[in-house]
């Protein structure tokens, strides 16, 4: 079989940091003598996102790219899709690839659905006569026929998504670069998108697919490569890949100190988030209905005298959605004379979600209550897994997706007073 | 083939060519959506212009005596504004395309010079209503038997008038927006600038106002010769000749094609820094 993606010692640096003014002299000397090279390999604050990547992907693949956050899987697709070029290495296609890295992008609100399939087919790549060839199955696809010729800003999240999806899963491109595309949109539609997305590699097209959904990624792929810190961990079935990246989570304690993306003034540093039960011990998930700590280790550079802090909790879907917030100032408290190494606990007596996967992330923010600076902040900073547990007592839980979290309630019947 | 860095004239014009469908469906929605919730709606292509020609009328015509050689008040400044406007909305609306753009650049790639020839696009619809606006005042004069408002058949080159404008427009936009992605000053930088130059390219008095040794500086502008060479057409006076014609259109065009090498080499890494 040919060769459809080839991926050849690619490597990509970003700058980390904010521009800086002096930056402007800088890259113009640097122009005026000629030199080509935008990166300083020396400079520290040089991010590699990737570092010698490689792998070959043959047609009709469908490759899982699984790996934790920032650990270049966007990066890498961006590269694919063309949106930005490798600082080394070169990436080679057969055919044209068209990317859905984000649904809707390019939807304008103020069109309608109508002519947003057009605009939005023709950015993807087809031609006016292709789309209106397939304008009807877009739409029969989408089930929005009602609201086909109504601007898109009265739609809904869910109805904007499968429009988009409609859209993309038409494209007859030879390679497919679908990023979470399936995380969103009701259980039965994304059946009908995983039914589409089988179709599209049976017929021979070649679809690299992001997700962190490992069940979508086990029952679509046929292939799996894990992505960690830039580089490629494992390259293989995807079941194999799926165990690999679940290995890679490890303990319950996900370090922070190869993390470049964080915000704040950085006085106070959280190094790594730890998991742990009702026990104190540390673990890789957490529990429906058990208690669960979140630990923030923190580092407090030596001359920094600021307090008092206040620590803010955010878990999020792992697309993102706010599940809940908890923040240290809700119980009016901060913390005063930090040590220079420590941990702040977040205890939750029981954990009301679903099972499912999140993110949590974390805000230090010095004089919370007041001026609310920001120290030290990544909103994307662990991934919290729950597994299914007791949390009603009976045994059983909602069914999937039913819902964003757990209530209590207590049921009773009466009969009609007369 | 996707490589760190390509060669310097890799332009992908064919590509370009293949996404047309694109380029016409972004202009048809940037005009559309643009006076979508207003009460006036296309109305405002008409309006802008007008009270414009009025207050220059006024000001400048009336208070300050600059004269318009004669020629209506309302045909000259109409005849150097319809071709101005879209000159600088041109430029204004290229000079920042990777910033404006950057959500949808940076999430789904089409040969990004689409862009700005839907900008070039889309500003000829407010152009031709604005020339169609022009062209009522021309009959009205010549029904008139204004002895000052004498067309030629040099009309017929208008197309060419635009067509320059656009190939200017587009080379300086892309110069700004490939050199504005990593620091802005220079899209700030033109929009003063092109406040400044209307005023150096005889929009609002005519050059036989200046000095004749210094009226070279003018035609050094190459966005004077055309402007004056609309004005000779339609209302047959101007002191363009066809060398001056002939050296704005090298400029034109030699930007053009500097634009074009800059903004796709600016592309390439344009979203890591946007």
């Amino acid at each position: 079989m040919a060769v459809a993606i080839r991926i050849e010692n690619v490597s990509k640096a970003y700058r980390l940091g904010e521009l800086d003014r002096s930056l402007f002299l800088h890259d113009w000397m640097r122009k005026l003598r000629g030199e080509k090279e935008e990166v300083d390999r020396a400079d520290p604050k040089t991010f590699w996102a990737l570092r010698d990547v490689n792998f070959d992907v043959q047609e009709g693949d469908v490759v899982g790219l699984l790996g934790r956050n920032g650990a270049g899987k966007s990066t890498l697709l961006k590269l694919i899709s063309q949106i930005t070029a490798p600082t080394e290495g070169a990436i080679k296609l057969r055919g044209r690839a068209a990317s859905l890295l984000e649904v809707g992008t390019g939807f304008h609100p103020e069109l309608t659905g109508r002519d947003n399939i057009f605009v939005n087919g023709a950015i993807l790549g087809m031609t006016k006569r292709e789309i209106a060839g397939k304008f009807d199955e877009i739409v029969e696809f989408s089930g929005i026929e009602n609201f086909i010729d109504t601007p898109v800003k009265r739609y809904s999240v869910g109805m904007r998504v499968r429009l988009a999806f409609s859209i993309a899963a038409q494209l007859e491109t030879e390679i497919l670069i679908l990023d979470e595309v399936l995380a969103v949109g009701d259980a039965a539609f994304q059946q009908k998108c995983l039914g589409r997305i089988s179709n599209i590699s049976r017929s021979g097209r070649t679809v690299l697919f992001v997700s962190h959904d490992v069940a979508a990624v086990e029952a679509l792929c046929t292939r799996g490569i894990v992505l960690d810190q830039g580089r490629v961990g494992f390259d293989g079935s995807q079941t194999e890949a799926i165990e690999f990246y679940s290995s890679l989570r490890g303990g319950g304690t996900q370090s922070l100190e190869s993390r470049p993306d964080r915000k704040g003034s950085g006085e106070v540093r959280v190094r790594a988030i730890e998991l742990r039960d009702g026990a104190g011990t540390s673990v890789s998930v957490g529990r429906v209905g058990k208690p669960l700590e979140v630990v923030l280790h923190f580092a407090r550079s030596a001359d920094a005298q600021l307090s008092p802090v206040g620590v803010e909790l955010t878990v999020t879907t792992h697309l993102g959605a706010p599940v809940f917030f908890h923040a240290s100032w809700l119980e009016a408290k901060e913390f005063q004379k930090l040590p220079e190494e420590g941990e702040f606990i977040c205890r939750f007596p029981e954990l009301a979600l679903p099972a499912g996967h999140y993110q949590i992330g974390y805000r230090l923010m010095f004089r919370a209550m007041r001026k609310r600076e920001a120290v030290d902040a990544l909103p994307d900073a662990a991934e919290l897994h729950v597994e299914a547990g007791d949390f009603f007592g009976t045994g059983k839980l909602p069914p999937p997706k039913s819902g964003v979290c757990l209530v209590r309630g207590s049921w009773t019947m009466e009969g009609a007073k007369s | 083939m996707i490589q760190p860095s390509g060669g310097m004239f890799e332009v992908p014009l064919g590509e370009i060519w293949r996404y047309r469908d694109l380029v016409w469906m972004l202009a048809v929605r940037s005009v559309s959506t643009s006076y979508k919730q207003t009460v006036l709606g296309p109305f405002w292509y008409i309006l802008q212009p007008l009270m414009v020609t009025a207050v220059f009328s006024f000001l400048f015509g009336r208070m300050a005596q600059f004269q318009s050689d004669r020629i209506p008040h309302y045909l000259f400044y109409m005849g150097g504004l319809v071709p101005w406007n879209f000159f600088s909305e041109t430029v204004t609306k290229n000079s920042n395309i990777f910033v404006e753009n950057s959500q949808i650049f940076s999430k789904v790639y089409f040969p990004r010079f689409c862009m700005p020839l839907a900008v070039v696009l889309s500003n000829m619809i407010p152009t031709l209503v604005q020339f169609g606006l022009f062209l009522a005042g021309l009959a009205f004069y010549l029904l008139k038997d204004n002895e000052w408002t004498n067309p030629s058949w040099l009309i017929v080159f208008t197309p060419l008038v635009f067509v320059q404008l656009a190939a200017l427009a587009l080379g300086v936009g892309c110069i700004v927006s490939a050199m504005s992605r990593r620091f802005r000053d220079l899209t700030y930088g033109v929009r003063v600038g092109l406040q400044l130059l209307m005023f150096g390219s005889a929009i609002v008095f005519p050059l036989t106002r200046i000095a004749p040794e210094n009226r070279w500086l003018f035609f050094l502008n190459p966005v004077v010769p055309p402007i004056e060479f609309f004005r000779l057409a339609f209302v047959g006076r101007s002191l363009v000749e066809p060398w001056h014609l002939a050296m704005s259109a090298g400029i034109s065009f030699g930007l053009l094609l500097i634009g074009l090498i800059m903004f796709h080499r600016a592309d390439r890494n344009a979203m890591d820094t946007v």
